[in-house]
This record gives structure tokens, C-alpha cells and sequence, in this order.
């Protein structure tokens, strides 16, 4: 990718991640953290493309093309599921509750 | 390599459905909403990767894909909510080792890339294999499997001469045209364990924090990934997370007053621990019909939940307590400093479970004003949280975190195992105090005893 192209979009998917979360309260901190981790879970379709493209006749690269797409499902799927489970848990009570920091 | 448009334009779909679903996580109201979509999004972007033209070994990442989503799946349906912590870290060690696993199969066949795009590789291999290690160590902290904090002797400059070495031998082979397979090996090896190196010194108190900045490093490892497969999902979902995830770990280190220098560079272990004034005085001890007595004919109640009260699974009996009491008229609410339970927002998520509603749990701030109205504050399983010395004591560890005023009320009662000090070894100055009173015993059967001597106050 053109150099300052990925500068610009560095720069502006920064600022989009800090924007984003920076009023979230204390008591999403926790499912925040793992629903962030889930979302690098992405991770696995770069590992789908390096072992896609890595050569059939060389063992090696299979083997860490395959650890590759391993982790990066493993950690999509756990975690998604830990921070489902935890967001299920909230019910609405009736006052709102605030304290962004 | 190119990609056909459907595939850049699920990509970019995925991409901006996964900012709406952070937008979306960072409400209560919404936060269900968010992980759903997000989850939807990540599906959708699996699926039309298999669409990218001259995609090989189609089998083999089907098996890969099916044994990770299923061991993890399993593993994150069956895990204990008090054990969340080291799951999330686990998870994130995870997706770091899957960057740092990207960059060595590039780095293996030796595709020549430009200068930046070497050098992102380099650096996106490192902070992976980083976070993928540290995780691990967190991990193996959090889960009890390692119990001691290993501080090497001269621990900072083997964690500066150990960085230098690192990125030494990734930039040569970084910018060769066909690195050997020996230097690739040694540039993993150094690569892990500094990440180990890193993290073993640190404490269980810190490693929230810890586990945060490694989320974070791992999303800007994925990131750099990103630019090296030219895939702008992978880029936009990867720095979001790094940049939110420093953002949050800023959050948390802000709310325990440590700066993250002093996390990494001077952690807090047994020997500092030992820094701070002796405590004088003794620990008086109450029986269960007196705590029951104190509540139940008090006007207010502030209960103080700790990670021991989670581990002991006592939430359940506490909410059943926290019910009777406010039958019988007693006001009720819970207070949660921002690093109760393991990682900020933990305490919420065990209460939640217990069936705590969210309008009875109150933040530091919220609440520290009213214990001095409180009749009692019950502290169950919390411990460095309380500790006046925090104010007071400038020699001490931890003085200048902020805690929750419980020695303010009229009365405190700590539910505690023993006398041992608490998770980061401070002695606790709370429970010295003439206004604190010691029930001993474990959470469950405490609360349990206390519960019954309330009905029969009742009856």
C-alpha cells in the first residue's frame, strides 16, 4: 500500500478507537477489553491469506500457516463468547447508571 | 496481491460494522447490540475470504479454523466468570501469537517487501510474539499455575539489552533478501521471551493493566499485519483496538494511580510490599448474630465487594442478604472500586450474575460521600481497596490510589478467611481501627450465618 495512504488511514483508525470508547463507564471496562480482544480476532483472515498463499510442497509453511489460522479463530471465537456471556448478564435497572470517567 | 470487489467491499462493510459495534459495547443499553453485530461482521469476513482468487490448502484451513473456533468455543462457554480474566488474556495471547505466526510465514518465503513494509513486519512479529508470551505468563499468574513474581537481577537492563538484541536481528532480517532459517528461529525465540521477561515480574495486583496494554499491543501487531497483506479490514480493526485499548489501559492505571511506567519498570512485588509504617493496635473480632443485629437494625448499608467474595462464590448469599435487609427497611447499596474483582468493571459482571440489578451498584466517586452516613460498611473480600493507608501513609506502596471510604461509616464489618494481608502483601490499617470489627470465617458461610440470625431477628 502507498506509504502515505496507510499513514492517513493509521491516523484516522486511531482517532476513530479513542473517540469511540472514551466515554464508556467503569462497568463496561471489563466486557469493553474482551469485546476489543474479539474484534482483533480478525487477525484470522490474515492468517487465511498467508496460509492460502503459502506453497503446498513446504511443510513448514503449512505448519505455521495452520498454527496462524488456528489462533486467530481460537481467539475470535473465545472471544466472542466470553463477552457475550457477559454482556447477557446486565439487566436494565432503572436508573441510568453514569460515572464515565 | 489483489482482491476482487466483492471481497474490498465486504471488507470495508466489515470494518465499519465493527466501529458501530465498539460504539455500540461502549453503552449498557447497546453493549449486547454491539457484540452481535461485530460477531456477524467477523462471520461475514470469513466467509468471503475463501472468495479471494488462488486461495490454496483450502482443507487444511477449514481443519484449523474448526479446531480453534470449537476449542475455544467450548472453553469460553464452560469457563467461570471469576476466572474471566485469564480467559481474556488467553484469548489475546492468542491473537497475537497469530500475528507473529503471519509474519513468520512471510519472513519463510522470503518475499522481498520495501523498506516500511519490512519493517512494519518486523515490528507487528515482535509486539505479537510480545503479546502472545506476556499472555501467556498473565495467564499462568491469574490461574494460580505461577504463584511468585520472578524479578531477574538487573531486571531493567536485561529488558533494555533483550529489546536491543530483538529488533537488531528482525530489522537484518527483515531487510535480507532471504533470511536463514536459523536467524528467523533465534528472532522468536528473543522475540518470546521478552514478552515473558516482561511480564513475570509484575504482580497480580497490576496485571489488569497489564492484560489491557497487551490487547492493545495485539490489535497494532494485527494492524501492522494489515499493511504487510495490504488488507485495509485488517488494518482498521487492528489500530482501533490498539488505539481504544491504550485509551483503556490509561482508564484503568489512572483509577489504581499507578503510571504505567511504574507498572512495567517498578512493579510492585514482595519486597516493596514491605515499604509502609507498622500497623499497631489489634483485630477485634464480632459474631455473626452482632453483624446481623448491626445491619439489620441500621438505617444504611453499604456493602464493599472483593475478588475473595467472588472466589469464595458468596455473591449469590450476599444479594440474598442485601434482599432480607431491605424488606426489613434497611437501604442497600453496593460500592465498587474501579479495580474490584481482577479487571475494572469484573466486580459488576459477578454481581450481575448474582442478579444484582445495576441501579444498586455505585462507583467510587458515586459513593464515597455516603459512608459517613453508613451505619455499616460490610466488606467482603475486599482488602487493599480499603486501606486508609492509600491517604495517609506516604512510605506505603499504594499510598495516593484512590480507595472507597468504608472506615467513614459508623461501623465496619470485614468478612475475611484469616489475618493474612491482602493480594499485593500491604497490611490493611482498616482493620485496626476501634470502629472495625473482624468476622471471620469464609464468605459463603458467614453471610450463610449471618443470614439466618437476621430471619430469626425477624421472626
Amino acid at each position: 500500500m502507498e506509504g502515505f495512504t496507510a499513514l492517513y488511514i493509521f491516523m484516522l483508525a486511531a482517532f476513530t478507537g479513542y473517540e469511540v470508547i472514551s466515554r464508556v463507564p467503569v462497568i463496561l471496562h471489563t466486557p469493553l477489553m474482551s469485546g476489543s480482544n474479539f474484534i482483533h480476532g480478525v487477525v484470522l483472515i490474515g492468517g487465511m491469506v498467508a496460509l492460502g498463499k503459502a506453497d503446498p510442497d513446504e511443510p513448514l509453511q503449512l505448519l505455521i500457516g495452520f498454527i496462524a489460522v488456528f489462533l486467530g479463530a481460537a481467539n475470535a471465537a473465545g472471544g466472542y463468547v466470553v463477552t457475550e456471556r457477559m454482556l447477557g448478564m446486565f439487566k436494565t435497572g432503572d436508573r441510568k447508571q453514569g460515572g464515565a470517567q | 496481491m489483489t482482491y476482487s470487489g466483492l471481497v474490498s467491499a465486504a471488507y470495508f462493510a466489515v470494518a465499519v460494522v465493527f466501529i458501530l459495534g465498539l460504539k455500540a459495547m461502549s453503552s449498557p443499553v447497546t453493549a449486547r447490540r454491539g457484540i452481535v453485530w461485530a460477531g456477524f461482521a467477523m462471520i461475514a469476513a470469513t466467509v468471503v475470504t475463501f472468495f479471494i482468487p488462488n486461495l490454496q490448502n483450502i482443507g487444511l484451513m477449514v481443519l484449523a479454523i474448526v479446531l480453534g473456533a470449537g476449542v475455544a468455543w467450548w472453553s469460553g462457554k464452560t469457563v467461570k466468570m471469576t476466572d474471566m480474566p485469564q480467559m481474556v488474556a488467553i484469548y489475546n495471547g492468542m491473537g497475537g501469537g497469530a500475528a507473529a505466526a503471519i509474519a513468520a510465514v512471510e519472513l519463510v518465503k522470503g518475499v522481498p517487501h520495501g523498506p516500511v513494509t519490512s519493517t512494519l513486519l518486523i515490528l507487528g512479529a515482535i509486539i505479537g510474539s510480545v503479546a502472545f508470551s506476556g499472555s501467556c505468563v498473565a495467564y499462568a499468574k491469574l490461574q494460580g499455575l505461577m504463584k511468585k513474581s520472578i524479578t531477574l537481577p538487573q531486571q531493567n537492563t536485561i529488558n533494555f539489552f533483550l529489546t536491543l538484541l530483538t529488533f537488531g536481528i528482525g530489522l537484518t532480517i527483515g531487510y535480507a533478501d532471504s533470511p536463514g532459517g536459523f536467524e528467523i528461529f533465534l528472532f522468536f525465540v528473543l522475540a518470546l521471551a521478552l514478552g515473558a521477561v516482561l511480564v513475570m515480574p509484575i504482580g497480580g495486583a497490576d496485571m489488569p493493566v497489564v492484560i489491557s496494554l497487551l490487547n492493545a499491543f495485539t490489535g497494532l501487531a494485527v494492524g501492522f499485519k494489515g499493511f504487510v497483506l495490504d488488507n485495509p479490514a485488517l488494518i482498521v480493526a487492528g489500530i482501533i483496538v490498539g488505539a481504544a485499548g491504550l485509551l483503556l489501559t490509561q482508564l484503568m492505571a489512572k483509577a489504581m494511580n499507578r503510571p504505567l511506567k511504574n507498572i512495567i519498570f517498578a512493579p510492585i512485588t514482595g519486597d516493596a510490599a514491605e515499604g509502609g509504617a507498622e500497623v499497631e493496635g489489634t483485630m477485634r473480632e464480632l459474631s455473626a448474630l452482632d453483624a446481623a443485629a448491626l445491619m439489620r437494625y441500621g438505617q444504611k448499608v453499604i456493602i464493599v465487594p472483593g475478588y475473595g467474595m467472588a472466589v469464595a462464590g458468596a455473591q449469590h448469599k450476599v444479594w440474598e442478604m442485601a434482599q432480607l435487609l431491605e424488606e426489613g427497611g434497611v437501604e442497600v447499596s453496593f460500592a465498587i472500586h474501579p479495580v474490584a474483582g481482577r479487571m475494572p468493571g469484573h466486580m459488576n459482571v459477578l454481581l450481575a450474575e448474582a442478579g444484582v440489578p445495576y441501579d444498586k451498584i455505585y462507583d467510587l466517586e458515586e459513593i464515597n460521600a455516603d459512608f459517613g452516613q453508613a451505619d455499616v460498611a460490610l466488606v467482603i473480600g475486599a482488602n487493599d481497596v480499603v486501606n486508609p493507608v492509600a491517604r495517609t501513609d506516604k512510605s506505603s506502596p499504594i499510598y495516593g490510589m484512590p480507595i472507597l471510604n468504608a472506615d467513614m461509616a459508623q461501623n465496619v464489618i470485614v468478612v475475611k478467611r484469616g489475618r493474612g494481608a491482602g493480594y499485593s502483601g500491604i497490611e490493611n490499617a482498616l482493620f485496626y481501627k476501634d470502629n472495625c470489627r473482624m468476622l471471620y470465617g469464609s464468605a459463603q458461610e458467614a453471610v450463610a450465618e449471618v443470614i439466618g440470625h437476621v430471619k430469626a431477628l425477624e421472626a
